[in-house]
């Protein structure tokens, strides 16, 4: 949270967001996978304004050799912005944000995937945030998570989520730029969805116990939409490759 | 690969402590939500503006503020800065190496740096030398000197500890008298880990090595919450998550009363 103060009404009296959504609404979610040629996996995913690319490598050989584990592959995820991706332009390169989300990302990733079928490699996933507008994390993570499995590697399950925040003593679901900019509080949070545990949990700003509790629960039913808008992208790729009608 | 992981810990260890905690005790004696002795040493470095030295158990964690003149970002022209950095300097562990700051060591400043920024602690507003143009800007720089776990709890202490006892050194700069830093709220962080089923406050370094899971909440003296941070790979149920947030806003109050405003 910026903290930033704003003259901007974030919700109006009939409860409408800036963007006219309700407080429990998503932006619109599209996600293709298989978008890259040269990458074992890949997928790109708009999610209200942003856009973001996620590829996978591997399991392939590590370097540095010294980081290799001998009972299990490392999962490294970049998170990287492009410097156009924001109003004014970002300095290329890791900053100490981009490190965090990394870890973070890499992390949630890490809990689903079977990482000890491929001691000694990595698998590498490296996020391309092309055009953001909040929420770049768990869009960046819902992205990878469908380009792990498009690379194929076998996995528990998929991993999905979503933010919630507080905006005017309101929590909402799914900050855009200027519910985050001005708002009170961010609450990015991404599940397994199938056994529900939290992999991803982050918050910021100014939320008390009941807060979070609700803001937890509306993250949790909004992850299971995400869940599948995935599996549909994923399968969507299938049958366009078998020369079938997908619904689009 | 996670510096804060390498370390290695006994089989024979690891499940000890996994039955002890099924009994519902722990490695030394402690119950699931209680620290081990807190020891706080206020103003060490004296050449620093505000200092702590803060000792969890044999965890030692040295926090050294200074406070320089500088520009406001140009989004917050009317607000001082504050800047949280770390350093895992490597004789705090074997594991740790030298160089530049980590993803431990930047995750480490990040979650500090959120509980204090979002708990509002320091009145960044009256840290206006001249609107637009200067500002004070307030460095909190953490070392790290012994790591026997829980890194996240003896540092976020340590930061508050030293910016209460920070002078704003407004002589030096011919600025007029220094004043002390204005300071809003007392933020604490409690950090739980989660070691089979079982959910522990404070890890030690045994403990940490062994966790799948990590939470670390900050609350300030109203009982509100203004950083969470979940760490490592595994995860958390939502009664959790729940339980842990709770815990905290109680054991952060304990320590608050009885460590914070104990120092003086």
């Amino acid at each position: 949270m910026s903290g930033m103060k704003s003259d901007v009404k974030l919700i109006d009296e009939s409860g409408k967001r800036i963007d006219g959504r309700l407080f429990n609404e998503m932006r619109p979610i599209k996600i293709e996978a298989g978008i890259l040629e040269r990458a074992d996996g890949s997928a790109y995913i708009e999610w209200g304004n942003n856009k973001i690319i996620a590829a996978v490598f591997g399991p392939r050989e590590i370097y540095p050799k010294h980081i290799q584990d001998p009972s299990k592959a490392v999962l490294r995820a970049r998170y990287n912005m492009a410097a156009f991706s924001v109003d004014e332009r970002k300095k290329p390169g890791p900053d100490r944000r981009s490190v965090e989300l990394s870890l973070v990302i890499s992390n949630a990733l890490s809990s689903v995937v079977f990482l000890e079928q491929y001691p000694r490699t990595a698998i590498d996933v490296f996020i391309e945030v092309l055009q953001a507008d909040a929420g770049t994390r768990i869009a960046g993570l819902t992205a990878a998570s469908v380009a792990l499995a498009d690379a194929g590697i076998p996995m528990k399950d998929l991993i999905a989520g979503c933010a919630v925040g507080k905006v005017e003593n309101t929590i909402v679901l799914d900050l855009n730029k200027d519910e985050d900019n001005y708002g009170q509080a961010d609450m990015p949070v991404a599940i397994i969805p199938r056994t529900k545990e939290i992999v991803l949990f982050q918050m910021d700003g100014d939320m008390d116990y009941q807060e979070i509790k609700n803001g937890l629960n509306m993250a949790l039913d909004a992850s299971m939409k995400v869940y599948e808008i995935e599996k549909e992208a994923l399968k969507n790729k299938y049958i366009k490759l078998a020369g079938g009608d997908s619904d689009e | 690969m996670s510096k804060f992981t390498e370390n290695v810990v006994s089989e024979i260890t690891k499940d000890y402590i996994k039955k002890l905690l099924e009994k519902g005790t722990r490695l030394d004696g402690r119950t699931a939500d209680e620290y081990r002795k807190i020891e706080v040493q206020r103003n060490f470095i004296p050449r620093a503006d505000g200092s702590a030295l803060v000792k969890i158990g044999k965890t030692q964690v040295l926090v050294g503020v200074k406070v320089e003149k500088g520009p406001p970002f140009p989004d917050t022209p009317n607000l001082g800065i504050l800047a949280t950095n770390a350093e895992l300097v490597p004789l705090a562990s074997p594991t740790f190496e030298p160089g530049p700051p980590g993803e431990e060591a930047i995750e480490l400043a990040r979650v500090v740096d959120r509980g204090i920024r979002e708990g509002k602690v320091i009145d960044l507003e009256k840290l206006v030398i001249k609107e637009n143009e200067l500002v004070w800007v307030v460095f909190a720089d953490i070392h790290v000197l012994d790591y026997d776990g829980n890194l996240f709890d003896a540092s976020s202490l340590a930061t508050m500890i030293a910016l209460l006892n920070t002078k704003v050194p407004a002589k030096r700069n011919d600025l007029g008298e220094d004043f002390n830093l204005p300071i809003n709220h007392i933020a604490v962080a409690n950090t739980f880990v989660k070691i089979g089923d079982n959910i522990v406050v404070d890890p030690n370094l045994d403990e940490e090595n062994i966790a799948t899971a990590r939470i670390t909440v900050s609350t300030t003296e109203d009982g509100k919450v203004h950083a969470i941070q979940k760490g490592l790979e595994g995860s958390f149920t939502y009664e959790e998550i729940l339980n842990t947030i709770d815990s905290a806003k109680r054991i952060g109050k304990d320590i608050r009363e009885n460590i914070i405003s104990g120092v003086d």
